[in-house]
This record gives structure tokens, sequence and C-alpha cells, in this order.
């Protein structure tokens, strides 16, 4: 449904781009871009699925230069994109990085930081003042106190420095979200942080937390993996703690399971993979953030933007089908798809093709499921046939 | 601040204006353009053949006498809804007065 735009004026009118519908006829080509800026981060997070070593300097190498960074977000803003994320890694750590940032405003697209707000100096939220990224920023926070923080970044001073990027964003009222992961070493710190978040100017709605944690996209680091895995929450307890969210999240998740959950059958490709694309640290385009499928992806700099939308995602989109018996036989006929994260980014990371089942986020989709009143203790969902009754009566 | 049909006017550098699927889309470019930190801007009809003609060459006056030829609609009407429109964007910071009279 379209919603209502402001026409408080019978000639200029106020639209905001995420909740207002912008377009008469077709939306354009590209919505929005993802661009990676580097995988390198000055944090080494415990629970990182992408960061390398802030001294890596193949990767640095390997890294898009600045003219090859404008030339996406130039056409990006040609096929219509309003928006672009800068994300990583850790975006700040690139030194160009106020000059990308300027390209793609005066592009006219607005910018969403993600960051851990160390590197954020009074240059660069004078910038922000002046130029506003029109999004407001995202800064992930991984823990209230010095021990805690570090005991997730691995990064001796870095809580000093977020409290100081956090403090440069505050004194200039520049408006940011904050997101937390919940960890082993900040996990008592958790109401804590709602607290504090709640305070925030720009916290319309409850933060966002990451719990059930994904393996390293690139398959690269099993050491970390393991580490990784040990790291996640019991389903159940991650279940009964969105549970404690309150009715909000019941109401929150009945809406979205009337709308997108059900048997996916043989398509892999259900979401929005391939339509809000992703630019790697080093030109490859990705259908999403998180699937680096080599199969999957598409080299931007021997071709374009234009024709990996018109052409190579529809079909990655259209063709890829499943065929794992495992998968036929469990996910396609799972009516929790949707709830589940399982999807071919996870599938990859965690068993190197796009349609295994991946046990963790089944069993997390299952807790989640018998809290919300969809599934009694021991059903499987792929066995349920009335599944369209029990939505009903979420 | 007047108005006046001899005037030209051209797009503010503070704003960027893009059109995408034929809908032009005003996007600040600095602060104090938008009162929120995530709106933009889009024109209607009206707005949009007028935008269209402020090109930093034309008056206001050459504006609606190109209008008038294009539009079937009252040369008052016109008249005002270029004046009513360009009085809206310069008040918003996103238009420039070039040459006054």
């Amino acid at each position: 449904m379209r919603a209502k735009r402001r026409t408080e004026s019978p000639y200029v009118i106020k639209v905001n781009s995420a909740r207002d519908w912008l377009w008469r006829e077709r939306s354009p080509l590209l919505g929005s871009l993802d661009l990676e800026l580097t995988e390198r981060c000055n944090n080494n997070c415990i629970h990182c699925n992408i960061n390398l070593p802030l001294a890596d300097d193949g990767a640095r190498q390997r890294e898009l230069s600045p003219i090859a960074i404008k030339e996406i977000l130039s056409e990006a803003a040609a096929l219509g994109a309003l928006s672009v994320r800068f994300t990583g890694g850790e975006p700040l750590l690139r030194e160009d990085f106020a000059d990308l940032y300027l390209h793609a405003r005066r592009r006219g697209l607005k910018v969403l930081l993600f960051t851990n707000a160390r590197l954020i100096t009074p240059e660069l939220a004078d910038l922000f003042t002046r130029v506003p990224p029109l999004e407001k920023i995202e800064v992930t926070v991984y823990g209230l106190k010095r021990e805690s923080y570090e005991a997730v970044s691995r990064a001796p001073g870095s809580f000093e420095e977020f409290r100081r990027g956090v403090g440069l964003l505050m004194a200039r009222n520049l408006p940011f979200t904050v997101k937390w992961a919940i960890l082993p070493p900040n996990r008592a710190e958790t109401e804590s942080f709602k607290t504090w978040a709640a305070a925030l100017p720009a916290m319309d709605q409850p933060p966002s937390y990451s719990m059930f944690f994904h393996l390293r996209g690139r398959r690269d680091d099993w050491t970390k993996n393991r580490l990784i895995q040990s790291l996640r929450l019991k389903p159940e307890n991650g279940a009964a703690l969105l549970r404690g969210e309150g009715e909000a999240y019941v109401k929150e998740m009945g809406e979205f399971c009337r709308k997108f959950i059900g048997p996916p059958g043989d398509r892999l490709f259900a979401c929005g993979a391939g339509r809000r694309v992703c630019v790697d640290a080093y030109g490859v385009l990705q259908s999403c953030l998180l699937l680096r499928h080599p199969e999957t992806v598409y080299e931007l700099k021997t071709g374009s933007l234009k024709e990996a939308l018109i052409n190579f995602f529809p079909r990655l989109r259209e063709e890829t089908k499943a065929s794992n018996p495992e998968y036929l036989a469990r996910c396609a006929r799972c009516f929790l798809k949707g709830l589940c994260e399982q999807c071919p980014a996870i599938s990859w990371a965690e068993h190197g093709n796009l349609d295994t089942p991946v046990d963790y986020f089944c069993q997390v989709a299952h807790a989640q499921a018998e809290n919300l009143g969809l599934l009694r203790a021991g059903e499987c969902a792929w066995e349920i046939e009335n599944w369209e009754e029990r939505i009903a009566r979420l | 601040m007047t108005i006046s049909p001899n005037n030209v006017y051209a797009v503010s550098d503070d704003v960027v204006a893009r059109e995408i699927e034929g809908e032009i889309i005003i996007v600040p470019l600095v602060a104090g353009i938008a009162d929120l930190e995530d709106e933009l801007f889009t024109l209607n009809e009206t707005g949009k053949a007028i935008w269209e003609l402020l090109d930093g060459r034309r008056s206001l006056q050459e504006v609606i006498r190109q209008l008038s030829e294009e539009y079937q609609a009252e040369p008052e009407q016109i008249q005002n809804d270029v004046l009513g429109l360009v009085r809206e964007l310069w008040r918003r910071g996103m238009i420039v007065e070039v040459k006054s009279s």
C-alpha cells in the first residue's frame, strides 16, 4: 500500500524515502547499494564473521581504489539508488573516507554508515554536521565498561575511543542509533544497555541485538568459526530472550509471520537478494551482504551494476534451485522459512554449498515458533499440514 | 525577499536535484534544508514543469511565457504557480537568485 505523502505545500512535497512510496509508475532498477569499503577492522571482535586485521597489507592493496568506488557510486546514482550503506570491516579506516562520503552525497545519495565509532574525529563529526548523511549513523556497541568492551573487541584502548566517538556525535546532536551483540563478556550489561540506548535522542525504537552469530562468509578461518559457534546463545535461551521483549515482540512477529513465512519449495532465493546488492571491498558484486559463494557473485571490474541487475541476478534468482535431498525433505517443506535464518548465504558459510539445512538456525526457528505458539514441543515444522491455520491464529 | 518576474533563478549548490523514473527528487546536501535528517523532497506535476525551466538563464517572465504556450491555463494562474513555487523553493534554500531586476 502506498503511504500518504505529506502535502503541506501545493508544489513541494516532503518525503521520507524509507516510509513513503516515491514512484508514480515504476521504481528504479536499484533502490540502494551496500558497499563494504574494507574488510579490515581496528577491532578484532570475538564473534565477527568478516574482519581482517588492521595491518593486513595484502587486503589493503586489493581494496578498490577511490576512483573505482566513485565510479560505482555514480553508476548506482544513475540507476536511481537513493542511498548507499558504507560498511566493512570498519569503513572509517579508509583514509579517503571523507572524499568518498562527499562524492556519494554530491550524487544525491543518502549515506548509512555502520561503524564502531572509534575513528570519529572532530573533523569528521563537523563534516557530518555540515553535510548530513540523511540517515542515522549506526554504531555497534560491545560493552558498557572497558573490561567487557575490550574482552569482545580484543583491542586495547578501543573502549575509550568508542566513548570519545560517541561523545563527538552527541555533542553535535548528530542522529545515531546503537546496536548490541549479546556475548558472554557483556551479557550481564544488556539491561543497562537498553536503558542507555532508550535515552539517546535518535532511538525511536528499541535497539537491535545480534545473538545468533553467523560463521565467516569467506570460509577462511575455522579457528574463528569454532569460537563463533561457542559464543552462540542456546536456541531456547535466545528465543526466551526475544519473548522477554513482551507483547510488542509478539505483535511484530505475528505481522511478520502472516506476511513472510511459508514453505519455499525448491526455490532458494525467496528473499530480496540480487535486488539490494552489495559490492565487496575488492569490486565483487554480491546478491547480499553475506553470500560470497563464487558462483553467485559478479565481477564488477569487467561488467556493470546495470548488467548485473538486469541479467545476472534475475537469472541467479530464477534458476538456482535446491537439489540436496535433505534440504528438499526439510527446508523446502518447512513453513518456518522466513523466520528461520537458513538461506543460501548461511548454508554457504556453514557447509560450503547453497542448499543444506543449518541445524543451529533450524533449532532457533523451532524455539521461536514454540514461544510464539506456532509449534508444540517436539513438532517438526516441515511435517505440519495446517500451518496456515496456525499462522492465522497468531 | 521580493520575487520579481524579471529575476533569474538556478538550482542551489546546497541541494542535489535528481530525475528518477520521471520524478524530480531534491536531496538536501547541506544542513538546514530539511526539518528532519531523512527528508527528501519531490514536486507535483506543476512544480516539476516549472522546475525544469529554472536553469539560471531564463527569467521568471520567460518561464511564465513558455509555460503559457505549452499549457492551456490562464496566464494569471501560471504566474501565481511560478511565483508560488519559486517563493517556496527560495525559502527552503533550494534555488538561488542569479540575476535580479
